[in-house]
C-alpha cells in the first residue's frame, strides 16, 4: 500500500535512529507476526511515533497511540515504515 | 457454580481489581504444562457464590502466545450462559484496550467492561463518557478505579443482568476504524501540560538518560534492601534470638547433658564455653538462625523492593535498555527478570526461566543463574568473609562473578544450537503501587522460599553434623587436597567448606571463617563456592527444569568454570 507517498522510500523501521513519526508500509513476516502486530495497533497506514532506538543494536522504542512498545532489532526489521513528510 | 472471568491486557490494574472483588481465599496456581499464573478467588453476589478467575493478561483472542492460548481455552471450557467476562480496560489507553473487547463482542460473549485506572485518566485529561460508550458497544460500561476502591461496587452491582451485544465481526483492519470511530465519540481529551510523572517516562525510554535513571534506581534499591535488611536483622531477629531463643537453648543443652549425640546435632559445639549461633552449627541453633536471623530479612526486604519495582513499571524499561547486551548473551531484554529474582533466591530464578521460550534460551539462563547469580545467603557469606577485611574486596568478589556471568554468557551464545526469540514488551506508564495487591505477592514469595528452603537448611545443617561426628569428611578432604592445594593454592580443611557448600552456602562460612587463611585464600575460597555447586535445592530444580542431559551438561559447565577461574586467581593475584 502507498497511501499516495510513492517517492517515498521504504526503509525497514530498526534503522530509523532519530525520533520521528512514521508511517508503516508492510510489515514483512508470517501471518502470525502480522496478526500479533495487529493486535498492538501496527497495521499498514498507521502512523506510528519512533522515540529511540537503543545501543548495542538494541530494540526500537515505538508510541503507537498511547501505548509505548519496545520491538527488538530483527523484529523491527520486519516493519518497513515510510518517514512522514 | 457462576464464572466471572477477568480480561484485558497487560498493566491494566486487573490483579487490582480481582483483590478487590476477591476475598482472602486466593489460589494461584499454574495452568496445566505451562507456567501461566491464574488466580482463583470467590465473590458471593446476592447470595450466590461466584467463582473468580484472574486470566493472564492478553492482546487479542488470537492463539499467538501462550498466555493467549490458556486465556482462549479457559474461556471455552465453561458454556456461555455460566459466564460473565469483566473486561477490565485502562482508561489511559482506550483505543488500544477496545481491541480486545470488540474480539469479545463479535465473538458473543457475556460482557461487563470496567474502565479502570479512572482517576489516572483524569490526571492525564482523559475523559470518557460511561453512556456514550454503552451506546456505541452495546453493554454495560463502569468507571473504576482498583487501588482506592472506588466504583467497584457499582461493578459488582451490574452482574445481574448482563447483557450480549451482537456485533458482525470484522477484518483487523475494519476493526481498528471502528474503534476509532468509538473513541472519537465516547472519549476527549483536554490539553494538558506534561506531569513530572509523563517527563520522567519519556526519560526513561532515551538511550542515554533512560541509562541513568535506571542505574541511580538499581543503586538506590540494593541500598534500600541493605537498610531494611540490616533492620530486620539487628532490630528483630537477633533480639529474638539472644534475649529469648538463647536462654531457653541453654536449658535444653544442660538437659541433654554435653557430649552427648543428641547435643551435638541438636545444640552443636560450644564455642567459647556458649553457644554460637553461627558455628555451633546444632538443629536448633545454627539451622534456625541461618535461616531466620541471616537470610530471611534479606529476603523479605529483596522481595519487596523487586515488588515494587514491578508494580511500579520499572522491570520492562529495565529488560528494554539490556536487550541489546543480552542478546549477545543468547538470550533477550526480559531474561533479566529470572536473573533479578535469582539474586533473591535461584531456585525461583530458575523456576521462572519456563517463561522463556526457546529451549536454548531456558538453558543458558538456567546456567547462567546458577553459576554467576549469588543468591542472598551466598551474598551474606560473602560479605560475611571479604566484608571483615574491606569493602574492597567484596567488590571484588562481585566483579569476578560479573565478569565469569558475561564471558560465559558470550562463548555459550557462539556454541549452543537454535535461537533466541526477539523482545516485544510493553513499556507502561509508571504506576503507583496498591499496597495490598504488593503485600500478597511478597508474602507468596516469602512462603516459597521458606516452604523450599527451611527443609534443606536443616537436613544439611543435620548431614553435616552427623559427617563431621563420624568424622566421615575425612575421605573426600583428603581426596580433594591434593587439588585444593596445587590449583587454588588452598588449604585441605576448605575442602570440607566446599563441600559443605553443596547442602547450603551460608553454613559454608562458619566452617570457612576459623581456618585462619590469608585474604587471597579467602577470596578464592568465597569465588569458588559462589561459582560452584549451587546449593541441593537449586540442583534438584535445575534438574528437574533442564533434564538429565542438559543437567549434566550445565553441571559439568560449572565444573570447567570454578576450575578454570579458581586457577587463574590463584595465578593472577600475586599477594594481598
Amino acid at each position: 500500500m502507498s497511501l499516495g507517498h510513492e517517492r517515498m522510500k521504504k526503509i525497514p523501521l530498526s534503522q530509523i535512529k532519530e525520533a520521528q513519526k512514521v508511517f508503516v508500509s508492510d510489515i514483512d513476516g508470517g501471518s502470525i507476526f502480522v496478526n500479533r502486530m495487529m493486535s498492538l495497533g501496527i497495521y499498514q497506514g498507521r502512523e506510528i511515533a519512533v522515540l529511540s532506538r537503543l545501543a548495542l543494536r538494541g530494540p526500537t522504542v515505538v508510541k503507537v497511540g498511547r501505548s509505548t512498545f519496545a520491538l527488538g532489532r530483527s523484529m523491527a526489521a520486519k516493519i518497513l515504515v515510510e518517514i512522514k513528510s | 457454580m457462576k464464572k466471572l472471568f477477568l480480561i484485558g491486557n497487560p498493566n491494566v490494574g486487573k490483579s487490582t481489581v480481582f483483590s478487590r472483588l476477591t476475598g482472602v481465599d486466593v489460589v494461584s496456581s499454574n495452568y496445566p504444562g505451562t507456567t501461566i499464573e491464574i488466580a482463583k478467588g470467590q465473590l458471593i453476589f446476592e447470595g450466590e457464590t461466584w467463582d473468580v478467575i484472574d486470566l493472564p493478561g492478553i492482546y487479542s483472542l488470537e492463539a499467538g502466545s501462550k498466555a493467549e492460548e490458556v486465556a482462549l481455552s479457559l474461556l471455552r471450557e465453561t458454556p456461555k450462559e455460566d459466564m460473565v467476562v469483566l473486561d477490565v480496560i485502562d482508561s489511559t489507553n482506550l483505543e488500544r484496550n477496545l481491541y480486545l473487547t470488540f474480539q469479545l463482542l463479535e465473538a458473543q460473549f457475556p460482557v461487563v467492561v470496567c474502565l479502570n485506572m479512572h482517576d489516572d485518566g483524569i490526571h492525564r485529561g482523559i475523559t470518557i463518557d460511561e453512556k456514550a460508550l454503552e451506546k456505541i458497544l452495546g453493554v454495560v460500561c463502569v468507571s473504576t478505579c482498583a487501588i482506592t476502591g472506588s466504583g467497584i461496587k457499582r461493578l459488582i452491582a451490574q452482574l445481574k443482568d448482563v447483557r450480549m451485544a451482537f456485533r458482525e465481526p470484522l477484518d483487523h483492519q475494519g476493526r481498528w476504524q471502528s474503534i476509532g470511530q468509538a473513541v472519537a465519540f465516547a472519549q476527549t481529551l483536554a490539553h494538558r501540560h506534561h506531569s513530572l510523572r509523563e517527563h520522567l517516562e519519556d526519560a526513561s525510554v532515551h538511550p542515554f538518560s533512560g541509562a541513568v535513571i535506571a542505574m541511580s534506581v538499581l543503586v538506590l534499591s540494593f541500598w534500600v534492601v541493605r537498610t531494611i535488611g540490616e533492620f530486620l536483622v539487628t532490630r528483630v531477629a537477633d533480639p529474638i534470638f539472644f534475649l529469648f531463643y538463647k536462654p531457653f537453648l541453654n536449658k535444653i543443652s544442660i538437659i541433654l547433658g554435653p557430649e552427648t549425640l543428641w547435643h551435638h546435632l541438636l545444640i552443636g559445639d560450644f564455642v567459647g564455653g556458649q553457644i554460637d549461633f553461627k558455628q555451633s552449627l546444632g538443629l536448633l541453633t545454627t539451622a534456625p538462625y541461618i535461616e531466620f536471623a541471616m537470610v530471611l530479612p534479606y529476603i523479605v526486604s529483596f522481595y519487596f523492593v523487586l515488588s515494587l519495582l514491578e508494580d511500579i513499571g520499572f522491570l520492562p524499561r529495565l529488560a528494554m535498555l539490556l536487550d541489546g547486551l543480552l542478546h549477545r548473551l543468547g538470550l533477550h531484554g526480559f531474561s533479566i527478570v529470572p536473573v533479578f529474582l535469582g539474586i533473591g533466591c535461584n531456585v525461583p530464578g530458575i523456576l521462572s526461566t519456563r517463561t522463556l521460550e526457546s529451549r536454548r534460551e531456558r538453558f543458558i539462563a538456567a546456567t547462567l543463574i546458577s553459576i554467576g547469580v549469588p543468591c542472598v545467603p551466598l551474598q551474606a557469606m560473602i560479605f560475611g568473609v571479604m566484608g571483615q577485611f574491606s569493602g574492597f574486596y567484596v567488590l571484588g568478589v562481585y566483579l569476578v562473578l560479573f565478569a565469569v556471568w558475561l564471558i560465559l554468557g558470550l562463548m555459550l551464545n557462539r556454541v549452543m544450537k537454535g535461537y533466541s526469540p526477539e523482545l516485544l514488551v510493553e513499556i507502561p506508564s509508571y504506576r503507583i503501587p496498591d499496597l495490598k495487591a504488593l503485600i500478597q505477592k511478597l508474602w507468596t514469595r516469602v512462603k516459597g522460599f521458606i516452604v523450599e528452603a527451611m527443609p534443606v537448611v536443616l537436613a544439611g545443617v543435620f548431614v553435616v553434623n552427623a559427617m563431621l561426628y563420624f568424622h566421615w569428611l575425612d575421605v573426600a578432604t583428603s581426596f580433594l587436597a591434593p587439588l585444593m592445594n596445587k590449583i587454588f593454592g588452598l588449604p585441605k580443611e576448605a575442602a570440607v567448606a566446599l563441600v559443605v557448600g553443596f547442602f547450603r552456602k551460608d553454613v559454608a562460612v562458619g566452617l570457612l571463617l576459623p581456618l585462619g587463611l590469608s585474604i587471597k585464600q579467602f577470596f578464592i575460597a568465597t569465588v569458588l563456592l559462589a561459582i560452584s555447586f549451587p546449593c541441593i535445592a537449586t540442583f534438584v530444580i535445575l534438574l528437574r527444569e533442564l533434564g538429565l542431559k542438559d543437567f549434566l551438561k550445565s553441571v559439568a559447565i560449572m565444573l570447567a568454570t570454578g576450575l578454570i577461574v579458581g586457577a587463574l586467581l590463584n595465578v593472577a593475584i600475586v599477594s594481598i
